[in-house]
């Protein structure tokens, strides 16, 4: 293991999928027996850079990378998983890949288990080897106590903590006898304080016994603490490769979130002037498969974009699905100081809000109908418009003329492109179906209205339109906007008020013009004390 | 020639193959001693018999509860509507109407038990409907055994009690509909004008239906339920009501169909009828997400024609008696013909 170069380095490595760049010229080195600490936000291309190096066959299926990458000094390009095994790469997933209903000795060795020989060998070869258990157990043994903590080599998955599972995955790594590098995708996010550290300690006994790892994690005091040098990635690119000593969680977090352009407010140097409390949210909870909602406090008033800001999973997308009625919750919302129905659709649309929804092919668009329907829809089954009296008053039918009236209003508005108005919506390209989600909103004329993930796949004209219009919707109408974002900068863009929420709770609200280092510390979950007095409930 | 093109994708190659099949049939008609005006009579009442059917299919298709193979449902609360008319004595065009009027609580209570099923079973509709039509018939068949009824044109004569499997309704509403403003030329011709009205007006109750506010909303629940729901829309409330108007539907195709054919027909009937319905409305050009009134109309005319002039021009070229045999051959061929072909909404 006396290495002298790099064991592992990433050379001018690019990615691009369908044209969007993922990746750009990223390069480091990676030592044997060092951490190394990879942090970047949600889309930063972590998640693409380990697949790249762990030759996961959607990298080629999409074409392919540029660059190099080396082991030992020599190219290497693996076209399966198998490749990077065999080439000493060792991976543990952020879920859980373990089978329940084993031992944890069973799992260690899974697949690669000691055999005996037998007669039947004789005649039908080595499949009718038998399994060697006090030598498998031997080997796993071996596995945990290079790993240094204690896990119980009989115990089976199913009946262990989370931390144990965690550990029985990366024992499983090393105790491949090639395995020299070891890359972990966010290992402590579902473990417990204390587990973390065990974990962060069997970490350290690891790189002393000379394997390399490279560390994912967005906790970034963690990252500190065990990694020896940290590589930033932000929009694809490698921004910042140091070593971590005299690095603060400070300085790691605005390099995560600082972008070269500073944040273009729409309304520079604007006095903003705010009505009376509109929407009030008491220990709102949210059970969203993925994005928990746990206990959120806010209350927007009238005439003010609200943001919410955070990393993906904590639970900010829980928010407007959960007052909208579309996943169970729970909690106080009180509407104009009206309490709103939770977990009913219509008592939230008829009380006045609106939501355009994060998934819009799934929920916010009627693919296979007109555009007309799409926009006149829930107008027609909320307020009634668009219907008109038949048979002498006796029955109501669509009225396709004002549809059609108003569908072209709002093509003309938001300059939507298609052919015409009974062109269907799955013919539209993103941004375009995205406009007529919003046009579908802004037709039920709302007091209140929630927009989640509006820039989310589409290009940047786009963005920039729907981002305008939101502006103007809340300028010359007043309407109160709700927005939640993964995109920090766009949230920076137009709101009043922007909340992180960190792990289904707010983590802080900050105003858009505060330091983008105060951002990064609140989506990874630390507390600034500049927060703590602005936080609210 | 575009437009000549764009009609052609509009309405569809399969139409226009099974079309000038048709058309080739009543060609070849004369040339084997079928009497062409037969014929068409012929079609004209069996499209007459079965559209009711047809149309029954698309509530649950706009729905998104799939091809209606339960339809026996349907057909059940009409034969109850129908051998109650009987019992109760109703005739003429009081029969008719009497027949539907107490057909109708019993199809709304089955579909409604129907729905709360099918509701259960999302994504699995269409073989969950099929058993349930079979379980349905099959009960029945214990039921009008031991049912009270006593008109002695419908029990057993040697029993006294019972129904029997085919019932005359002679007397009481034979034809009343099909004689109703028909149209006599020569002595094979009759153009059943009632029942073709009485077919036009459900078709456009239902077209109306489709265009009001429930209606929109049964369409959308069928075209993306996950965006009914966020507009406020209770999706399985929608898919129960579809399911009440189709199985109506039945109950009233069945009573339309029985003063056509002149005869109630129990016990084991019912099983195949909800096939024939499938198989017309996808040749109709429906997919299993979506049927207008058009398709309707066109498939219930070309099924019922190519099942009334296939058996019959082969029959008299082969000069055997097949017609059963190829009948059933043709149907269940274009059934797994259309299932085959099914279009799927777009995810």
């Amino acid at each position: 293991m006396a290495q002298q170069g790099p064991l592992l380095s990433v050379e001018h490595v690019s990615k691009e999928f369908y044209g969007n760049i993922v990746l750009h010229d990223v390069c480091f080195d990676l030592k044997a027996g060092e951490i190394l600490g990879l942090v970047g936000e949600n889309g930063a291309g972590k998640t693409t850079l380990m697949r790249i190096l762990f030759g996961m066959p959607v990298i080629a299926q999409t074409g392919g990378y540029k660059g190099r990458v080396c082991i030992d000094g020599n190219e290497v390009n693996f076209s399966n998983p198998f490749d990077a095994l065999d080439a000493g790469i060792g991976m543990v997933h952020q879920e859980f890949s373990l089978i329940p209903g084993f031992t944890t000795t069973e799992n260690i060795v899974l697949n690669r288990e000691s055999m005996k020989p037998t007669f039947l060998n004789e005649v039908f070869g080595d499949r009718m080897s038998v399994l060697d258990r006090p030598d498998m157990k031997k080997r796993a043994e071996s596995a945990i106590a290079k790993l240094g903590v204690r896990l119980d080599s009989d115990m089976l998955i199913s009946e262990m903590p989370v931390g144990h599972k965690q550990f029985t995955e990366i024992a499983r790594e090393i105790n491949r006898e090639k395995t020299r590098i070891l890359v972990l995708d966010e290992p402590t996010a579902v473990l417990t304080e204390t587990e973390a550290e065990v974990l962060l300690v069997a970490l350290r006994n690891l790189a002393k016994q000379g394997i390399a790892i490279i560390f994912i994690s967005h906790r970034l005091h963690e990252v500190i603490q065990v990694a020896d040098r940290i590589v930033v990635l932000r929009d694809g690119l490698a921004v910042k490769d140091t070593a971590v000593a005299g690095v603060s969680v400070r300085d790691i977090a605005s390099w995560m979130v600082g972008r070269s352009i500073a944040a273009e407010r729409l309304d520079a140097g604007e006095k903003r002037e705010f009505g009376p409390e509109i929407l009030s949210v008491e220990h709102l909870w949210v059970d969203m498969p993925g994005e928990t909602v746990r206990d959120i406090n806010f209350a927007v008033k009238k005439g003010e974009i609200f943001g919410f800001g955070g990393l993906a999973g904590q639970g900010k997308l829980g928010i407007p699905n959960g007052i909208m009625g579309l996943f169970p919750a729970g909690g106080a919302v009180k509407l104009h100081g009206k309490p709103v129905e939770l977990d009913e659709p219509r008592k939230a649309l008829e009380m006045g809000m609106a939501f355009v929804s994060e998934d819009r092919r799934g929920v916010g668009l009627l693919l296979d109908e007109s555009l007309e329907w799409n926009i006149a829809f829930t107008a027609m089954q909320i307020h009634g418009q668009y219907l008109k009296p038949v048979l002498g008053k006796l029955l109501k039918i669509r009225d396709e003329a004002g549809m059609r009236k108003l569908t072209l209003e709002y093509i003309g508005i938001l300059d939507i492109k298609c052919t015409s108005p009974s062109q269907k919506a799955k013919e539209l390209s993103g941004g375009n179906q995205q406009k007529i989600c919003l046009a579908k909103a802004f037709a039920l004329k709302p007091d209140l209205l929630f927009v989640s993930e509006p820039t989310r796949g589409i290009d940047v004209g786009a963005k920039k339109l729907v981002l305008d219009t939101l502006h103007k919707y809340n300028r010359e109408y007043g309407m109160t906007i709700v927005m939640v974002s993964s995109e920090l900068e766009e949230l920076r863009s137009i709101c009043d008020r922007i909340a992180i929420v960190d792990e289904g709770r707010i983590a802080g609200i900050l105003a858009p013009t505060a330091d983008i280092a105060e951002f990064g510390l609140l989506m990874s979950g630390e507390k600034t004390e500049a927060v703590q007095g602005a936080n609210r409930g | 020639m575009d437009k000549i093109k764009q009609f052609v994708t509009d309405f569809g190659w399969p139409r226009i193959i099974i079309f000038l099949f048709l058309l080739f049939l009543f060609i070849a008609a004369p040339f084997v001693g079928v009497r062409i005006d037969a014929s068409i009579s012929d079609v004209f009442n069996r499209f007459g018999q079965n559209a009711l059917f047809v149309l029954a299919m698309v509530p649950m298709i706009q729905s998104g509860c799939g091809l209606n193979f339960g339809l026996s449902i349907g057909i059940i609360a009409g034969l109850i509507g129908s051998t109650l008319s009987v019992q109760f004595g109703l005739t003429g065009l009081m029969g008719f109407f009497g027949a539907v009027a107490l057909a109708i609580p019993f199809a709304v209570i089955f579909g409604w038990f129907y729905g709360l099923l099918l509701n259960k079973v999302k994504g699995e509709e269409m073989t969950i409907a099929m058993y349930v039509g079979f379980a349905g018939v099959m009960f029945m068949c214990i039921m009008w055994l031991i049912l009270p009824y006593t008109n002695s044109t419908m029990v057993w004569g040697y029993a006294g009690k019972g129904l029997r499997t085919t019932i005359s309704v002679e007397g009481y509403y034979r034809q009343v509909l099909n004689d109703f403003w028909a149209i006599r030329i020569g002595t094979d011709f009759i153009f059943p004008t009632g029942m073709l009205l009485f077919v036009v007006f459900c078709a456009f109750l239902m077209w109306l239906f489709l265009r009001t506010k429930t209606g929109t909303a049964m369409t959308a629940v069928g075209s993306n339920p996950d965006f009914a729901r966020a507009s406020g829309i209770s999706a399985d409330r929608m898919r129960t009501v579809s399911v009440i108007i189709s199985t109506v539907l039945g109950a009233v195709g069945i009573v339309v169909f029985q003063q056509s054919y002149g005869f109630i027909q129990l016990y084991t009937a019912p099983l195949a009828m909800p096939f024939a319905a499938v198989a017309a409305i996808l040749i109709g050009g429906a997919s299993v997400n979506k049927a207008t009134m058009v398709n309707v109309l066109v498939g219930a005319f070309l099924f019922q024609g190519l099942l009334t002039m296939t058996p019959s021009v082969i029959n008299s070229a082969l000069k055997t008696d097949i017609s059963e045999v190829i009948r059933i051959i043709v149907s269940n061929g274009i059934i797994i013909y259309a299932l085959t072909r099914k279009t799927k909404v777009t995810k």
